[in-house]
């Protein structure tokens, strides 16, 4: 008996104490102002029947978060991707360059990014061009709340900033591994920072920003562009393509007979590791897209997402099989890629049996896509331009084909933002070229721009 | 005293090297090196372009013998190294002019 007392008294101390403490809660409630009390207020003042809508938005919110993580993880793919498909020699300048890109992409979307990306109302020139400052409180005047943007954008200010800053540097991300292993470092870094600061942002705005992609038909005839096929990776290959073309192709690629002489990249497992860490960080790139976690979209966007990327996985290995003799890793890897750059116009629009024909589609664009380019002289160690440019033209037509969204309308949304895209990073490209040079010299592209840009190596095998 | 030198297929190499401890000669110097003789490369392709491979991986073993135990140290590595297929190897004989043991400064045949 004295037993079974002890063992109670534990237990017995413990929901006593737990009934004074619930008990004692609504007193305390009055007396102090805490999460509970504003949520009791927001109720209050929205009518009761908000309550749930206040539970929605948090867990929405807190999905958008784990997105714009998800979304910097991309970043990770970036950097061993390039890292894995260009020679050894050139690893730490890849790395450095993903370094700064991530970095100055952060900083500059909020200094100026955000708010030229979406100028709300101050426009210079409207649905064109709206150049803003920086970001300021943006928990400020309801920003924490659903007075930002509703249930619809079902984030506080700050979650809609950093998921979309994640994005905006992906976009410079593309360029740096079509120009890797003879652009020039600092040339480079002061080239993404504009890209990303002005390029990506004003091209976004035509369309996220509400600016004239926006307001095709007056409103019916809408571009589409669900989470970014041609304003980001769209974007980014045809900025690729231009400073491409005015860089040159690496030293020896091309011989004078014709003939395409490869470089080899020196890590399949880190291009292997990359592909998958990319396709990881696209559910947080698709899925947050949604604006909310509504869970019809949330999980249709999902399915479509990795299904189109399993089917251009499938069709890059089998085309690329039967047309180049063996099963090219590389080329699976970019399959990979391509069914999730197809997809990610119409994440949100189509069937899943239409998210993987696109993703399929995708795959054979990809790997005629990289053929073609190599053939006709433009030097692409990552296959940047195929991968986003190519299917980033596929994906967002694709949309109007089988998403129900306007086909003429999206043909201009493709030739508006990347003949933007072209123009302006070749124009900008162009200028550094004159002015500072673009490219290493060949002696410096023969030693490594480990060593002749950054004075150290990146596999250093001797132990003193 | 005589430097032997064999060039032999990598995975070939376990082999080789019990085969010469059998006939007592335990230490050899190692190194992955490159070449070809008549072996000809094989074609790899990349990212849809074809390029030949000429250089194919083998290893290089180096071992320091007496003169009287060069020919069954010779024999016991072309008898392990031999697969009958072509791109086997070679084994050079050179002289060795001098020895010396680091840590107790022996010269000459002692040091082997």
């Amino acid at each position: 008996m004295k037993k079974l007392l002890r063992k109670l008294t534990g237990p017995l101390l413990f929901a006593i104490v737990a009934i004074a403490v619930f008990d004692l809660t609504p007193a305390m409630a009055q007396e102090e102002a805490g999460p509970v009390d504003e949520y009791l207020e927001l109720v209050e003042a929205s009518g009761a029947e908000y309550a749930p809508a206040f539970d929605f938005f948090t867990v929405s919110m807190l999905w958008t978060v784990i997105a714009a993580a998800l979304v910097f993880i991309m970043h990770l793919g970036f950097a061993t991707l390039e890292a894995g498909l260009t020679q050894s020699k050139n690893t730490v300048n890849i790395l450095f360059k993903n370094v700064w890109i991530i970095s100055i992409g952060l900083v500059t979307y909020a200094v100026l990014g955000f708010n030229t990306h979406y100028p709300g109302d101050a426009w210079q020139i409207p649905g064109w061009l709206g150049i803003n400052g920086p970001i300021g409180n943006l928990n400020a005047d309801g920003g924490d709340t659903w007075g930002y943007g509703g249930l619809s954008l079902a984030m506080t200010g700050y979650g809609d900033f950093i998921f979309q800053a994640m994005f905006a540097a992906t976009a410079a991300t593309i360029v740096s591994g079509a120009v890797a292993e003879r652009i020039k470092l600092s040339s480079f870094m002061i080239y993404s920072t504009i890209l990303v600061a002005f390029g990506y942002t004003i091209a976004g705005s035509w369309h996220w920003g509400g600016g004239w992609l926006s307001t095709l038909g007056g409103g019916d005839a809408a571009f589409y562009d669900f989470a970014g096929s041609t304003v980001v990776h769209g974007f980014g290959g045809a900025a690729a393509l231009a400073a491409v073309m005015i860089l040159g192709p690496r030293s020896g690629k091309y011989a004078k007979d014709g003939s395409i002489k490869p470089i080899v990249g020196h890590s399949m497992p880190l291009a292997a590791v990359g592909v998958f860490l990319l396709f990881f960080g696209w559910f947080g790139f698709n899925g947050g897209s949604v604006l909310s976690a509504n869970p019809g979209p949330l999980g249709l966007v999902f399915t479509t997402t990795a299904l189109a990327a399993a089917a251009g996985g499938i069709s890059s290995i089998l085309i690329s099989w039967i047309v180049l003799k063996k099963p090219d890793l590389s080329m699976a890897l970019n399959g990979l890629l391509a069914g999730l750059v197809s997809i990610t116009a119409g994440a949100d629009a189509v069937t899943v049996f239409e998210a993987m024909l696109m993703g399929a589609i995708g795959g054979v664009l990809v790997v005629f896509s990289i053929i073609f380019f190599d053939k006709i002289k433009i030097d692409d160690p990552v296959g940047a331009i195929s991968v986003h440019g190519v299917c980033g033209i596929w994906g967002t037509l694709a949309v109007g084909i089988f998403g129900g969204a306007n086909l003429m309308s999206q043909f201009i949304g493709v030739i508006g933002v990347y003949v933007f895209a072209f123009v302006f990073s070749g124009a900008l490209f162009l200028i550094l070229k004159a002015v500072m040079g673009v490219r290493v010299s060949e002696e410096e592209e023969f030693e490594g721009l480990d060593i002749s840009e950054h004075g150290q190596e990146a596999y250093n095998h001797s132990n003193t | 005293m005589k430097l032997v030198v064999a060039i032999i297929k990598p995975f070939k190499l376990e082999e080789v090297k019990e085969a010469l401890s059998a006939v007592g000669i335990e230490g050899m110097t190692v190194t992955e090196v490159k070449g070809f003789g008549r072996q000809k490369g094989h074609t790899e392709i990349y990212r849809g372009s074809e390029y030949t491979v000429d250089f194919l991986p083998k290893v290089k073993i180096e071992i320091a013998v007496q003169d009287e135990a060069v020919t069954s140290a010779a024999e016991a590595i072309v008898k392990a190294a031999k697969t009958g297929k072509i791109g086997d190897g070679k084994v050079f004989v050179l002289p060795l002019e001098e020895a010396i043991r680091i840590r107790t400064d022996e010269r000459g045949e002692t040091a082997l």
